[in-house]
């Protein structure tokens, strides 16, 4: 019987609230949203916190996918399931309903949420891929107000992030670019389990030409984000299955995987690169039109 | 810490250790043990139960985040002593060998029909994907499901009928 080590309950009213109870009851206390990631973690006892705040109550604060012309803004309690279900992100964002058809299961999906999944910051966790390649922002709040971290600096290491005690996350932010589009590619072993590999791209058309694109990578080292060679690579590039395979050839000689019950490190080395050719080759054909799932240019 | 949610209509009101899971507090202190407990990882699904009217796995959440909400559980299907479709589809169609998935997946399957009363096969096996039939009995559990679907779908034609009877009368 797995059971959590004890802690105290609190119930947030407010993120004001939960801030301020995170500042009173100091580092070991944490916040539970989904709880899919953090219950498993305090069942291992690998995880031992002596208060547990809940957030489940701020969905009309941190509950929400708003789209504007510059941005999409994502509140952090937004569950998986909403991820999936927004067609209107699905249409300028596929590659959020790429990955989330193969996170978990709908149960968990019920429950998980896109803030717990990037503060949990397991290497192998798709969605810090997926907002890594569309270049994302995480907004952390404080008791001094609000600071806004790029996903390489709020990645810190496995299990690490830059929120720091009596912080939380409040709001992912993701640029919109006028001509871009993106795709997400997973191997698994069985329906809904971790990866064993996988990868995200977008890219930003310029007429035939790539201006801007991004790779972000999944189980294939401690912390994939921000890969630019990659994106030195991509950045006024002609699209072409040559294009793919150099980036795919860059992403493998960045992995670092280890050998697991997954799969070997040679094998997650040859998927970080069969990977990042789909996602790529994919995301180009959603830019460019030439795929049946509708672009994602700004019009 | 004292904690109060509905369960299947019912206010309970219970003293509980806060990193009480709700699966236990349904077991152990509401005695309400048609909720199974399974793998303890949210891998398997038959600790499947609905906290305001949304399957959750019950293994990976506090009884004190259910606090204030309605819980249903497998107990909760039958009203008045009539089954629900999804109950007799399981049922009719051998839906369960050992039994020990059979809430879960009912309280899955009952969820998914009120979402989309007429889903197809891969649907029905999309909805039911996180969990685990030790049986391996996917094949019958999937035709118990279109079964309730299919009874639900003459049993809203009759009673449309009726009413368009019972308004030309």
């Amino acid at each position: 019987m797995q059971v959590p080590a004890p802690f105290e309950y609190e119930r947030a009213t407010s993120v004001d609230h939960a801030i301020e109870l995170l500042n009173r009851l100091g580092s070991e206390a944490r916040i539970i949203a989904g709880g899919h990631s953090l219950l498993p973690m305090m069942k291992l006892r690998m995880a031992a916190p002596e208060y547990i705040i809940d957030i489940n109550d701020l969905s009309s604060q941190l509950e929400y996918i708003n789209i504007t012309d510059d941005e999409v803004r994502i509140g952090a309690l937004t569950r998986h399931q909403q991820l999936l279900e927004s067609d209107e992100l699905a249409a300028i964002m596929p590659i959020f309903r790429d990955a989330e058809k193969v996170i978990a299961d709908p149960v968990v999906r019920n429950k998980g949420t896109l803030g717990g999944s990037l503060c949990q910051a397991d290497p192998s966790e798709d969605l810090s891929a997926v907002c890594d390649a569309l270049d994302a922002s995480c907004v952390i709040k404080g008791l001094d107000g609000e600071r806004v971290v790029s996903m390489h600096d709020f990645h810190v290491g496995p299990y690490e992030t830059a929120v720091a005690d009596g912080e939380m996350l409040t709001e992912v932010r993701i640029p919109r670019r006028s001509g871009s589009s993106s795709a997400y590619h997973k191997v698994e072993r069985r329906a809904g389990d971790w990866a064993v590999a996988s990868a995200g791209a977008a890219v930003t058309m310029n007429g035939d030409v790539i201006a801007d694109g991004r790779v972000g990578l999944c189980a294939v080292g401690p912390n994939l984000t921000n890969v630019q060679p990659i994106s030195d690579a991509l950045r006024g590039a002609t699209p072409s299955e040559e294009l793919y395979a150099q980036v795919g050839q860059i992403a493998a000689d960045n992995a670092s995987p280890s050998d697991d019950t997954r799969g070997t490190a040679a094998y997650k080395t040859h998927l970080a690169k069969e990977l990042t050719v789909r996602s790529l080759r994919k995301a180009v054909e959603r830019a460019t039109g030439q795929s049946a799932t509708s672009n994602g240019g700004v019009a | 810490m004292q904690v109060q949610m509905t369960v299947n209509g019912e206010e309970v009101s219970k003293e509980i250790e806060p990193r009480t899971l709700l699966v236990h507090f349904l077991r152990d202190h509401l005695g309400l043990t048609g909720t199974h407990w399974g793998c303890d990882t949210s891998n398997c699904g038959t600790c499947v139960v609905w906290v305001d009217n949304e399957p959750v796995k019950s293994c990976t959440h506090l009884a004190a985040m259910a606090g204030g909400h309605e819980v249903r559980t497998v107990e909760g299907l039958e009203v008045d002593g009539e089954l629900d479709p999804v109950q007799e589809g399981f049922i009719q169609c051998h839906g369960l060998q050992c039994g020990f998935c059979t809430p879960g997946m009912m309280m899955t399957a009952r969820a998914l029909l009120d979402r989309n009363p007429d889903p197809d096969e891969a649907t029905i096996r999309e909805a039911i994907s996180g969990q685990i039939c030790r049986c391996t009995g996917y094949s019958t559990i999937i035709r118990s499901i279109q079964w309730a679907a299919s009874k639900e779908r003459e049993t809203a034609v009759s009673l449309g009928n009726t009413a368009i009877e019972g308004a030309n009368a």
